[in-house]
């Protein structure tokens, strides 16, 4: 009933904004900009915010790394040692849970020695699967708090030295789910051989899931691999600690200075070579979640925008048509009929930039894909950046229309 | 007349107080979300050497060929070999070659811990070619590289940890257990982006700090110090140091390479040399290739690299079409508040203005709004400039800053957009029939 007699109101609708076309086609034009700009700023939040929330698979909330550097002059042995020594201090320090060494960790971005290609062949002439590595040993599954689902962890005596310039070639491998899934799609990966560059290799066990240390790592993300090694660079080495408790800052303080003490064959800035996986991934995403923040506020601004501009028009033309009102409402039309009349009117408007915006927010994906890399905009998102649009036009001018409706019939006779 | 429409502007905005409130505020979000991406725009894309940027030169030979270069583009750094080759030909008036290192440091003072810090190797000219400001003494000489002197340029930052600032050129700090002399040591430099070496660092990096230690090419290299970044054509991409020389005359690309030239004659020169150049090494079976050199200036060079943050383009693309939002807007807003005065503009009409008084009553009307909106924009620009450190990553938004440009942009842009907006409801307005109004009335 009342849908009908809204329906019946579109044909005097339509002739009234006739009588004003230039302001009918701004809001049009309005709502079409503000559509096609706000879903494709939107699309860019949703792919920002699905990249910089995948889960590292570590217990971050525990975890931090020292970036513990060498002194010069120390040869191959000594650094071996230190790293033996060093590990066996940590790990005694009161509140530490857990720590292993390695030569990257997630989220640490690009560095020379983390990407390995494996085969499935020696010989093998197709692409080698590409993945991302940490150097690792016994303690590794459980300083990082992986999950081991299959196959078995590394024993100590598996864990080479490899010096910068050594071959890698372990005895066996440790990789996610994800990269057993790869490299044999029928979920035999146990115990099977693979090839790295330096050659054969076995998989001892299957670990759920852990992010690889690169951050915009498409190709890779997931693959990767925990390699039974400890790496003797000159330059330094990454220890990875995992705490008891959350309150991190004292185990902090007393694995450097139960470091210090042991031995000052190294050099650490206390400010720049301490990290916390908080902090890692904070840095890692600063410019997703900049990105992110800046269109979410854009958007928020230009819904806002265009709701004020929705009702700063919609009362000039209530005010406008006073006379009209009340003659309509002279002539019977009940207040009702009167908001609906409004509310109906907004409707048509918005459709009207709905369907002209949808169609602009496809041109400006299809250019921003050119610029940025940005997936094809789904269907949905100028639907319900349409939806949001109705229902933001209709409480927009739900004020004026409330106004509109309480015109009393009398103004029809005065005259002002 | 000018203060006259004015005051009838502020008396009109008065009658329709929300009316007016809203054009303001929208101008006011629109033109400071427009401006606070400019901020972050304008320092991220600066010219980090205005006057110079078109006279330094990036030279590119691709060494590597067909399967190991960028798709047709040479690797943007050279290898050890080529970079060498054009240093002794000394075919510009300046050159230097660059590649960025870390060393560990130790001073005299006791009370400084070693420390692990960034710098350079780099030969005399860097610092002349680069307009590199020196605080104390100056850069090294020509006969310095030569000698594979032991000499060093600190940063102002390093003299401060290690000299307490004071002048300490003549004195010795150790570099990787080596004793050099300070010749100079640098004012605050910090160029953005850091363009130097940004063909090796890429653009992930191209807005860290500069580093502390510049030492001599020939004698970094003597110290078989490898570069932090470089690019080698095997499978791995991995560079291999363990037999240095080998290394050093591998094809690896780890060096950057500048040379000034100062007219577009010397430049085409200097092309047509590094052509023979390849060429030649093409004669001698080294390439088998034809040869592919590149010659791009400082400005092109930072273009090619792409070194603009993405964030940094998108919020301006963004801003921008959010002021166009808010003029679509304010153009129909104006257009009620125009469209309310028909009785006024019927009755100024009627006692003898002119269609021109009327256009000019209203778009001084219009520079007004915008000028009030512009204020307010200014307010909000410095607090979006504020607070740009929430937004945009630390690296990024410690670059932006606001100026007396910016806010004298701001204005102008918040009055230049509201009269732009205003010249259709002004039109309007000034079509209005004086018999009608007065009729209705």
């Amino acid at each position: 009933m009342v849908l009908t007699r809204t329906f019946m109101q579109l044909r005097p609708i339509i002739t009234a904004l006739r009588r004003h076309k230039v302001a009918t086609l701004l809001i049009v034009l309005q709502v079409a900009l503000t559509l096609a700009v706000a879903s494709n700023a939107l699309l860019i939040v949703a792919t920002r915010i699905v990249h910089l929330s995948r889960p590292t698979s570590t217990d971050e909330a525990h975890l931090f790394v020292i970036r513990n550097g060498w002194k010069l002059g120390q040869n191959a042995a000594q650094i071996n040692a230190n790293i033996a020594a060093d590990l066996d201090t940590l790990r005694h320090v009161a509140g530490v849970r857990d720590a292993f060494s390695s030569q990257g960790f997630p989220l640490a971005g690009y560095s020379a020695n983390i990407i390995a290609r494996l085969k499935l062949e020696p010989d093998q002439k197709t692409h080698a699967q590409l993945i991302t590595f940490y150097a690792a040993d016994e303690h590794a599954i459980d300083t990082l708090g992986l999950t081991l689902v299959s196959g078995r962890n590394f024993r100590p005596d598996e864990i080479a030295a490899i010096g910068p310039s050594d071959k890698m070639s372990p005895p066996g491998i440790i990789v996610t789910r994800s990269l057993a899934d790869k490299l044999f799609p029928d979920g035999s990966a146990l115990g099977k051989t693979v090839y790295l560059p330096d050659g054969p290799t076995a998989i001892f066990g299957i670990i759920a899931s852990l992010q690889g240390p690169l951050k915009n790592s498409g190709a890779v993300d997931g693959y990767t691999a925990l390699v039974p090694a400890r790496y003797l660079d000159p330059a330094g080495i990454e220890y990875l600690v995992r705490t008891d408790s959350t309150a991190m800052k004292p185990v902090i303080a007393a694995t450097l200075k139960a470091l210090q003490e042991r031995s000052d064959a190294r050099i650490i800035d206390q400010k720049q070579d301490v990290v916390t996986m908080a902090q890692v991934r904070k840095h890692a995403y600063a410019s997703d979640h900049s990105v992110a923040m800046l269109m979410s506020i854009v958007c928020g601004l230009l819904l806002l925008a265009t709701a004020g501009g929705i009702v700063g028009l919609s009362s000039f033309w209530v005010g406008q048509r006073r006379r009209q009102i009340g003659i309509r409402r002279s002539l019977g039309a009940t207040s009702g009929d009167i908001l609906r009349y409004f509310h109906a009117e907004n409707f048509l408007i918005v459709s009207g930039g709905v369907a002209l915006g949808a169609l602009l927010a496809f041109l400006a994906n299809l250019g921003l894909m050119q610029l940025y890399e940005l997936p094809r905009i789904p269907l949905y998102a100028p639907l319900l950046g349409a939806l949001v649009l109705w229902l933001l036009g209709q409480l927009a001018v739900w004020g004026p229309a409330r106004s509109a409706a309480r015109v009393p019939p009398v103004v029809a006779i005065r005259t002002e | 007349m000018w203060g006259y429409y004015v005051t009838l502007a502020l008396r009109s905005s008065a009658r329709s107080k929300a009316l007016t409130a809203l054009v303001i505020v929208l101008l006011a979000f629109g033109v400071s979300a427009c401006m606070v991406s400019y901020a972050v725009f304008r320092a991220t894309t600066s010219d980090p050497l205005p006057g110079k940027s078109s006279q330094l030169y990036v030279p590119l030979v691709d060494n590597v060929g067909p399967s190991y270069n960028n798709q047709g583009e040479p690797i943007e750094t050279l290898s050890y070999i080529d970079a060498v080759a054009l240093w002794q030909a000394h075919q510009a008036n300046r050159q230097t070659l660059i590649y960025s290192t870390t060393w560990q440091v130790e001073s005299g003072n006791s009370l400084v811990p070693a420390m692990s810090l960034g710098g350079d190797a780099v030969t005399t000219d860097f610092f002349p070619m680069f307009d590199v400001p020196f605080r104390y003494g100056g850069g090294w000489t020509a006969d310095d590289d030569a000698r594979h002197a032991t000499v060093a340029v600190i940063s102002r930052h390093l003299n401060e940890v290690l000299f307490g600032g004071q002048n300490s050129v003549g004195h010795e700090i150790r570099l990787d257990n080596q004793l050099f002399r300070i010749d100079g040591v640098l004012e605050d430099w910090n160029p953005r982006p850091r363009y130097f070496d940004a063909g090796s660092h890429g653009t992930v990096y191209a807005f860290n700090d500069a580093g502390d230690i510049y030492i001599p090419f020939a004698r970094a290299t003597d110290m078989k110090k490898d570069s932090t970044f470089a690019y080698c054509p095997t499978a791995s991409r991995q560079s291999d140091t363990s037999h240095w020389d080998a290394y050093l005359h591998s094809e690896c690309d780890r060096i950057d390479a500048w040379v000034e030239l100062d007219t577009p004659a010397d430049a085409d020169r200097f092309r047509e040399y590094l052509r023979n150049y390849a060429a030649e090494q093409q004669r001698l079976g080294r390439f088998s290739w034809a040869p592919n050199i590149r010659l791009r200036n400082l400005t092109d060079w930072l273009a090619f690299l792409d070194v603009t943050p993405a964030a940094s383009t998108l919020s301006m693309l963004v801003s921008a079409s959010f002021l166009l939002i808010v003029l679509v807007n304010v153009v129909g807003l104006m257009l009620a508040r125009f469209m309310r005065r028909a009785p006024e503009i019927g009755v100024r009409r009627a006692l003898g203005a002119s269609r021109a008084a009327i256009y000019r009553q209203f778009l001084i009307e219009a520079a007004t709004m915008g000028f009030v909106g512009g204020l307010l924009g200014v307010a909000l620009t410095l607090l979006g400039v504020w607070g740009a450190g929430g937004l945009f990553e630390p690296n990024i938004a410690r670059l932006v800053q606001a100026d007396s440009s910016l806010v004298t942009l701001t204005v102008l842009l918040a009055m230049a957009a509201t009269v732009v907006s205003a010249l259709y409801p002004t039109w309007r307005a000034a079509q209005t029939q004086p018999a009608w109004q007065i009729k209705i009335g």
